[in-house]
């Protein structure tokens, strides 16, 4: 092919003046320069080739390196740079959760393409499948129940004591195998929670368009449904408290004001896994309660 | 030409003639020469005669579809069967991971978890047994559809509405070599952001995604500037994958008293350079196994008139 290439330039030289086409039957030397200047074009078409590609490449740290969006990662999830640097981009993470908490992210978000994130809001892990089922699918050990000494840990994400499900809690061993948060809840926007203002709540709670789901232990332990399906009537709304999947995550606190009525406010307790079903389920828009991306507990 | 010479050609050197030529060669091409009538004649049979046949090409894209089918159908249905993308997967619960992004994990994240080294090792032995590069044109999706875009540019071409640019072969090891500094030094699975199989694979299992516009922006280049440019010039899965090939015994086999040296072998090939063998007067033997940056594609086999491309599994053929 390359042979071919060149010598059809050298007859296009060639054609272009006789003389050259006399010297060039006659002797190698004419037709030297033309397959000197056609391989010289080649290898500039190359090396401009190689930059340009690796120039593309590069430009996925822009998104990795710039204030991009923070996302909340799956349950076990190494440190950021670990995380992308280990994740093959598989996706058997997504395939296994049964709730489709799991979505990977595009090649807006540069080295972190392929990935996995959670977007609580839309879709919480609510440990429906037990026994953190996307560790477990994991080849690369991107996630993992420990963490291996090679690789960094934050302060503050291992908890003091092992998480119970309250899915769990009547088997012989209630505790979630994983020790360790992926985020942690925290009141927003207190104004807007339906508890503080002493508001109940009844119906849908995301509407009737919401495609979420949850596990309600009563209903089946084993097939989470559509929150849309399992409405909800309650004088004080408490839905934070009620539908965290961990015990004693979270609580209602309540108290006295000065004119003696009653206040409350959901407490996000140190056993909090910032798995995010307390942003999924709060009722109000945007939700008063959200979980903030790898940050300690703090009292 | 010796197998050390042919992964030379494979990382980018061009094709040498031989210095040496045994004897029966000699004889095959005079042979050839003394009989000129004859063999033109035998020439103009074996073309009249010629089954033309895409045997392979079916087979191959039969293999290719099902493969990704698979990936696809058992997230969709649940079946479980193949689950995961091309990068890395479980089939039937056994790890299997893609060789260059196993690579890029290892070198960027410098740390290999157990089920990691297990899918890496299955699938390096599956791959040098099945030929390496097979798994380019029987697996990777982007092969499939660089292929059929690849009908459009030689369309094009023989319209003199575009032509081929070609590269340097050797600006592939530059970029497997580049990749894989990146992946170390950074800490970034670099190439994998830019990778259309993998970027593929995720979109027919997972749903279309913004990514799914590089691919085509690849798929124009190559229509309109340079043939098969990703696969040819750039792509580090295919060197890698070519490494594991150069020990496989699945390959192609040429056979010079059958040839006619007409060509059209070359002009269907993905990397004509390892059929550089079949030009009058290259071949050292009479029988020359074809090198590891082949793909195992059997085009050359198809549009072969006589039947002088076979594939072969050395020593199998011996056996039986």
């Amino acid at each position: 092919m390359n042979d071919q290439n060149t010598e059809e330039q050298a007859a296009d030289a060639a054609r272009v003046s006789p003389a050259a086409a006399v010297q060039g039957a006659v002797s190698k030397r004419a037709r030297a320069p033309v397959r000197q200047q056609a391989n010289r074009r080649k290898f500039i078409r190359s090396t401009v080739m190689i930059g340009g590609v690796l120039g593309l490449a590069m430009l996925g740290y822009i998104p990795v390196a710039s204030a991009r969006k923070s996302r909340l990662r799956p349950p076990g999830a190494l440190e950021e740079s670990d995380f992308l640097s280990s994740c093959i981009k598989c996706g058997q993470c997504v395939q296994v959760c049964p709730v489709a908490a799991i979505k990977l992210d595009d090649i807006d978000q540069g080295f972190g393409i392929g990935v996995p994130y959670i977007d609580a809001r839309q879709q919480a892990c609510d440990f429906s499948c037990d026994a953190v089922q996307c560790i477990l699918a994991c080849p690369t050990g991107s996630l993992t129940y420990r963490k291996p000494a090679a690789v960094e840990t934050r302060p503050g994400m291992l908890l003091a004591q092992p998480p119970v499900l309250k899915a769990k809690e009547n088997d012989p061993e209630p505790t979630l195998n994983l020790k360790e948060r992926i985020g942690v809840a925290r009141l927003a926007r207190p104004e807007a929670c339906l508890a503080v203002q002493g508001k109940g709540f009844s119906g849908q709670a995301r509407g009737a368009d919401f495609r979420g789901r949850l596990r309600y232990v009563a209903v089946d332990r084993w097939k989470p449904v559509r929150v849309r399906e399992h409405p909800y009537q309650r004088d004080l709304c408490d839905l934070c408290v009620t539908e965290c999947p961990i015990k004693e995550a979270i609580r209602m606190d309540e108290s006295q004001a000065a004119d003696g009525s009653k206040r409350y406010r959901p407490q996000v307790l140190e056993q909090c896994v910032g798995c995010g079903v307390c942003e999924m389920i709060c009722p109000v828009a945007p939700a008063a309660i959200v979980v903030d991306h790898r940050e300690p507990w703090r009292a | 030409m010796s197998q050390l010479e042919r992964i030379k050609v494979m990382f980018g050197a061009a094709p040498q003639k031989p210095r040496i030529v045994k004897p029966e060669v000699k004889q095959v091409h005079s042979l050839k020469r003394m009989t000129k009538a004859d063999f033109e004649a035998l020439k103009q049979h074996a073309h009249d005669h010629q089954l033309v046949t895409h045997k392979w090409r079916n087979r191959r894209w039969a293999v290719l579809i099902l493969a990704n089918l698979l990936f696809t159908l058992s997230f969709w249905l649940d079946i479980q069967m193949l689950e995961g993308a091309l990068t890395a997967s479980r089939f039937v619960g056994f790890h299997l991971i893609d060789l260059n992004s196993a690579l890029q994990v290892m070198l960027a994240h410098k740390h290999i978890i157990v089920n990691l080294f297990i899918g890496t090792a299955t699938v390096f032995v599956l791959w040098a047994v099945l030929g390496g590069r097979s798994f380019c044109s029987w697996v990777c999706p982007y092969h499939l559809l660089a292929e059929w875009f690849e009908w459009l540019h030689l369309k094009l071409v023989s319209k003199k509405l575009v032509s081929d640019h070609e590269f340097h072969r050797g600006t592939r090891t530059v970029f497997w070599i580049v990749f894989a500094l990146l992946a170390a030094l950074s800490g970034y699975t670099v190439f994998e952001t830019i990778s259309p199989t993998g970027i593929l694979s995720r979109a027919l299992i997972y749903g279309p995604s913004l990514a799914l516009g590089w691919v085509l922006l690849l798929l124009v280049f190559e229509v309109v500037y340079s043939r098969r440019a990703w696969c040819r010039y750039v792509c580090p899965i295919g060197l890698t994958y070519g490494m594991v090939g150069a020990i496989s015994p699945v390959r192609v086999k040429y056979q010079l008293d059958k040839c006619f040296h007409e060509g059209d072998c070359r002009r269907v090939c993905l990397v004509p350079h390892v059929l550089d063998v079949v030009i009058k007067g290259r071949a050292a033997d009479l029988s020359t196994p074809i090198g590891p940056d082949c793909t195992r594609c059997g085009l050359c086999v198809d549009v072969c008139p006589s039947g002088a491309l076979v594939f072969e599994v050395k020593g199998l053929s011996k056996l039986l």
